[in-house]
């Protein structure tokens, strides 16, 4: 079970309309990641399915019960904070066990249960220290054991690594993922990080300004960006948006194409243009380019690939990857 | 880079320390190096420092003359009783506010510490006439209602303070982990906040203890804690020094002996939230 549906959810801050109206459905056993720009509603969106804040509006269905009014404890869901909202004065152990103790279950019932939840995050040798004695990757580790112990229908992840270095963000991104092919619970994830979002969810949902811009999968949404919002925020390095008569020679008031779809030549082009900066990471090389008339455009070309600042050279776009939106914002199909 | 701090400049700083603390500390120490004096030497002038004649008379004195035991018990219910009750009152109230803030909630704060910048003075006739109607005049009771009134906005100040402290995030956990509100009091938040109920407690234990004027204008020979037992030493038959400072030693020193045992925690929660 853990089938999630918001229908016509609305949230108001007093005069600050943060979540105007949303219908969404959330599958059993779906990877849900929430994205979007800081500010967007998606913490507060998350903060309404688990209870935490009351809805001005509207009607959440958990697995078809309505749980509109439900205190959080009673919605079947746990959360994983950013800050990790660890209890400081109890051991991993009577951290991981609280909810099994609130729901009253025996203690060595219990005690297994935190056992193989310990296993599981690699925590049994640190089950009785106390959270200030830990690292932030094992913190979080602790943060999810709480979260799993209870076998919640779903689990809510509110930005769980912000706090992390990247090396250790991309380990615990593997680990929360494996968990989810393991567990098969659904999963809903809060991050501004569009990378995170691409490589963990299997349905992502764009918000802005606590509008739901675009639901898909991550592919979905690289390959085909419903509107200029979808197409600018998903992908790194961001897409090449150019506007005016460049755009009107393929009938729409912005083209999109992304960094991997253009060309770059020394020789001839469709766009000519001077290189600005040239970042090497290694497998790729981003080339910027300062595009006669249109602007900074990037192109992604391959690691060997040099390219020294000032150099003349010329941009390609690939046509049948070309992006076209109308003035209104929306994609042209 | 570390600042590098020259040993002179550090030596200098020392010293004024030390200068300052002595300063702050003199008077007790006088106090309590003339309460070993005869009468002529309180008065001695020039003052004698340590070379006089050590006496433990005016302790024998004060205890025969006066029921000390009685003034030290009434200092320790009023103290104590108008602390708790204090407590009972303000960790809802420091609670309501720190956790379900209203747009309100730091007027109602700034409200009550204005009561503080009121000259006490200035009700001391309305109360008199109440204690007085109400037979409240002289007893621990009336006394213990005051302590309580008077210290109540600096209870609730340092409880907010404290509560304030505490994430949000920890108490939501609480909630989505299945703990009622009242669970989550007893298993989350006492337990985190136990070190800034403790200092609350005990700097009101020293505030009440040491205040004097209700205490001197509410209560005679019944209720009379011993602040009232200080004055008793001060006026009537002239101006007995030695006496009068064996008084306050006696009145002073288990505060001082609470007080240095607790400092450590003292100084934690009056610095409470300072520096994260």
């Amino acid at each position: 079970m853990g089938s999630i549906s918001l229908k016509n959810v609305s949230k108001v801050f007093g005069e600050h309309k943060v979540i105007p109206n949303i219908d969404l459905e959330i599958e059993e056993g779906e990877f849900v990641v929430f994205v979007g720009p800081s500010g967007c509603g998606k913490s507060t969106l998350l903060r309404l399915i688990a209870g935490l804040e009351d809805v001005s509006g509207g009607q959440i269905l958990i697995n078809g019960r309505d749980a509109t009014e439900l205190p959080p404890a009673k919605r079947g869901l746990s959360m994983v904070f950013q800050s990790y909202a660890l209890y400081p004065h109890m051991s991993v152990r009577g951290n991981i066990a609280f909810p099994l103790k609130m729901a009253g279950m025996d203690k060595a019932a219990a005690n297994k249960k935190v056992e193989d939840a310990a296993r599981v995050l690699n925590l049994t040798d640190y089950l009785d220290r106390k959270p200030r004695q830990l690292s932030g990757g094992q913190r979080q580790r602790v943060a999810i054991g709480r979260a799993i112990v209870r076998e919640p229908d779903a689990f809510l992840f509110d930005e769980p690594l912000s706090n992390l270095d990247v090396a250790l963000r991309v380990n615990m991104r593997l680990e929360i993922s494996e968990l989810h092919q393991q567990l098969k619970t659904t999963m809903i994830y809060v991050t501004h990080d569009q990378v995170e979002a691409m490589t963990m969810a299997d349905k992502i949902v764009v918000l802005n300004r606590g509008n739901i811009e675009q639901v898909g999968s991550p592919l979905d949404l690289y390959r085909a960006p419903d509107n200029l919002f979808v197409a600018g925020f998903i992908g790194s390095p961001k897409m090449n948006l150019i506007e005016g008569a460049e755009a009107k020679k393929y009938d729409a008031a912005t083209i999109g194409i992304r960094p991997e779809h253009v060309a770059i030549s020394r020789d001839s082009g469709t766009w000519h243009g001077k290189v600005e900066v040239a970042e090497h990471l290694g497998s790729d090389t981003f080339i910027h380019v300062r595009v006669d008339g249109l602007g900074l455009m990037t192109a992604r070309t391959d690691g060997d690939v040099a390219a020294k600042p000032g150099t003349d050279v010329y941009l390609t776009p690939d046509d049948s990857r070309l992006h076209r939106f109308g003035s209104d914002g929306k994609a042209m199909r | 880079m570390a600042r590098t701090v020259s040993n002179r400049r550090k030596w200098t700083f020392t010293i004024i320390a030390w200068v300052i603390a002595l300063l702050i500390f003199f008077p007790i120490l006088w106090t309590f190096l003339t309460s070993f004096k005869t009468e002529g030497d309180a008065v001695a002038v020039p003052p004698h420092f340590i070379f006089f004649h050590w006496t433990t008379e005016n302790y024998s004195e004060i205890w025969s003359r006066s029921n000390y035991l009685l003034y030290f018990w009434n200092s320790v219910v009023i103290s104590i009783g108008s602390t708790l009750i204090g407590l009972a009152i303000s960790i809802p109230a420091a609670w309501a506010m720190a956790f379900s803030p209203t747009k309100h909630t730091k007027d109602v704060l700034m409200w009550m510490l204005s009561t503080k910048m009121l000259p006490a003075v200035g009700v001391l006739v309305p109360i008199y006439l109440i204690f007085k109607n109400t037979g409240l005049l002289d007893t621990r009771t009336g006394l213990v209602i005051v302590m309580t009134m008077i210290n109540l906005p600096i209870i609730v100040w340092m409880l907010f303070t404290y509560f304030k402290e505490i994430p949000n995030d920890i108490l939501e956990a609480a909630r989505m982990d299945g703990a009622t509100l009242g669970k989550e009091l007893i298993y989350i938040l006492t337990p985190m906040a136990i070190p800034g109920i403790a200092s609350t407690l005990l700097l009101n234990i020293i505030l009440a203890w040491n205040e004097a004027f209700w205490t001197l204008n509410l209560t005679a020979a019944n209720a009379g804690p011993l602040t009232a037992f200080i004055a008793s030493y001060s006026a009537p038959e002239g101006l007995f020094y030695a006496k009068l400072s064996a008084a306050s030693t006696m009145a002073i020193a288990p505060i001082l002996i609470m007080g240095w045992f607790s400092q450590k925690q003292l100084v934690r929660g009056l610095t409470f939230g300072a520096v994260k």
